[in-house]
């Protein structure tokens, strides 16, 4: 499903955010991607969405090499993968039916499938109710339930989440995991970069660790185990 | 991957629609974009009307300019015909009338008076051409090339002063030319910056749709559309007003001009090409405008 092999980035300023990376990652995986800040852990996510590229070596998914891949399929690429961030990313102008409903129709989805697709994926993640809302109309969970709801829509095999749980309080950060655990029950791959070690230590999963942009552990059932 | 797609029909609506509501969302933006567009192509309307009327002048005091060919007295009727056949012949002449010697006489007894009249019993005058250039410019190379003819006796065109005529002519053209163009780019700068502002403040957004997966041209169609429609909206005071104000001008004015050299152009078409051509710079300005802004955010 996602491989990265030898992986190599070193940004202009001279940082190397990835030292040698290899990975590989099953379809249907749960896996937590833990580390301190500034390990690596953001370039790690980063490129696998293809925001940035590696210096050298492969990232496979989904059968596309995203290292040779050019600037011009990104998009095609984009759709196959549903990304969740800690600030949300949500469109401010348009509300929250819009919001979801612009991931369909960015591959020209009919409106019938549009309002059938939104509306399923919105009762999914609770939020029927609040479709008309726009987003600063709605609290920190909310937004991030839409925003899950945009990245599931379209059923890509892989929700890559950077920090989903990063603004929110503990119970809120709970009921966004639930959400997630019920869209990896369904066979959809994630990974998810968090900083919250009460999450990797109950719901276990795989846990790789990053620092030093390297992957100094990983672990299936692992846990969370220092500080930072 | 799927290839590349055409878009649909349905999405094309879709970006008409956005395009639409986005001009509402963002109305503060719109208003900004809108006066810019407004402000300058009014002046750049204003412009245009003056500078097209004065280039009617120019060339109404162009098309005032003729060649006298006096043919020489001693010179007989088939000398003469000779003569007019060769001078229609030349080439970039449009146009030649034939004055008999008599004619002239009658037309020297109307300027210089009766006294005149005992020229009438052996009349020292030849016949006369009046020739046209087809380009008013050439005036002086085809007097010099009928003056080569036999039997001319007199080839005269205002030498010197015509040349100057022209000079000043084509000077104030030039300067008319270079002074709408530096006013349209000047249109063009203050707009795209205006435009730049809304979308440097739409940045973001751009970002998050290329991260759902949008394609250049799934972001960058509504914001072209956008500055299509704020074109038109900034076209419609500027033609608004040039056109009531030039009809206006032109029933006050025109009346008066008659028979004088310089002539208001007429309403009809005139202001129609006008408006066309407002409309057109407010949306090719729009246009542009939009797209080299958003086309910063779209690299990558």
């Amino acid at each position: 499903m996602i491989m990265m092999k030898d992986v190599y980035k070193k940004y202009p300023n001279g940082v190397v955010a990835a030292n040698g990376i290899n990975v590989e990652i099953a379809r249907g995986e749960f896996v937590y991607v833990v580390g301190p800040s500034g390990a690596g852990k953001s370039t790690f996510i980063k490129m696998m969405y293809r925001e940035e590229s590696p210096t050298k070596g492969d990232i496979i998914i989904n059968g596309i090499n995203l290292a040779t891949l050019r600037n011009k399929r990104v998009p095609y690429l984009r759709r196959q993968i549903g990304v969740v961030f800690q600030d949300f990313k949500l469109l401010p102008k348009l509300n929250v039916y819009e919001n979801v409903a612009f991931a369909l129709e960015v591959i020209e989805e009919s409106p019938k499938q549009i309002r059938k697709k939104v509306n399923d994926v919105l009762a999914l993640v609770g939020l029927t109710q609040k479709a008309r809302m726009f987003p600063n109309e709605l609290s920190g969970g909310e937004q991030q339930r839409v925003s899950i709801a945009r990245s599931i829509v379209n059923v890509p095999k892989v929700v890559i989440a950077d920090e989903p749980t990063g603004n929110l309080d503990p119970d809120t950060s709970w009921e966004i995991m639930k959400i997630f655990e019920q869209i990896n029950a369904r066979g959809t791959t994630i990974v998810m970069a968090t900083h919250n070690k009460e999450i990797v230590n109950t719901i276990r999963h795989r846990v790789i660790v990053v620092d030093g942009g390297m992957i100094t552990r990983d672990e299936y059932e692992g846990v969370y185990d220092y500080e930072g | 991957m799927k290839g590349y797609t055409i878009m649909k029909a349905r999405t094309m609506g879709r970006h008409l629609r956005e395009s639409l509501k986005s001009l509402g969302r963002n109305s503060w933006m719109t208003f900004a974009s809108v006066s810019a567009v407004t402000v300058t192509l009014l002046l750049v309307g204003v412009f245009i009307v003056i500078m097209m009327n004065l280039n009617q002048l120019a060339d109404n005091l162009e098309n005032d300019v003729e060649i006298k060919v006096i043919t020489e007295p001693a010179a007989d009727a088939e000398a003469v015909k000779i003569l007019e056949k060769q001078v229609r012949e030349t080439s970039g002449v449009s146009e030649v009338i034939h004055a008999t010697k008599d004619e002239e006489l009658d037309k020297m007894i109307k300027s210089f008076g009766d006294e005149l009249n005992l020229y009438k019993q052996s009349n020292p005058l030849g016949d006369a051409f009046y020739v046209k250039a087809a380009d008013p410019q050439k005036t002086a190379e085809v007097a010099e090339e009928i003056a080569t003819y036999d039997n001319t006796d007199q080839v005269v065109y205002g030498e010197g002063k015509i040349e100057k005529l022209f000079n000043v002519l084509n000077m104030s053209r030039n300067i008319g030319m270079v002074l709408i163009l530096a006013l349209l780019f000047t249109a063009m700068f203050l707009i795209s910056n205006t435009i730049r502002l809304t979308i440097v403040a739409r940045g973001r957004e751009i970002e998050i749709m290329k991260l759902v997966g949008a394609t250049n041209s799934f972001v960058r169609i509504p914001f072209v559309l956008e500055g299509v429609w704020l074109g038109v909206l900034g076209a419609i005071i500027p033609m608004v007003v040039i056109s009531v104000s030039y009809y206006e001008l032109y029933s006050q004015w025109q009346p008066r001009l008659q028979n004088e050299l310089f002539q208001l152009l007429n309403a009809t078409p005139f202001i129609l090409q006008v408006n066309g051509l407002l409309l057109f710079m407010g949306v090719f300005i729009g246009v542009w405008g939009s797209f080299m802004s958003v086309r910063k955010f779209l690299r990558a």
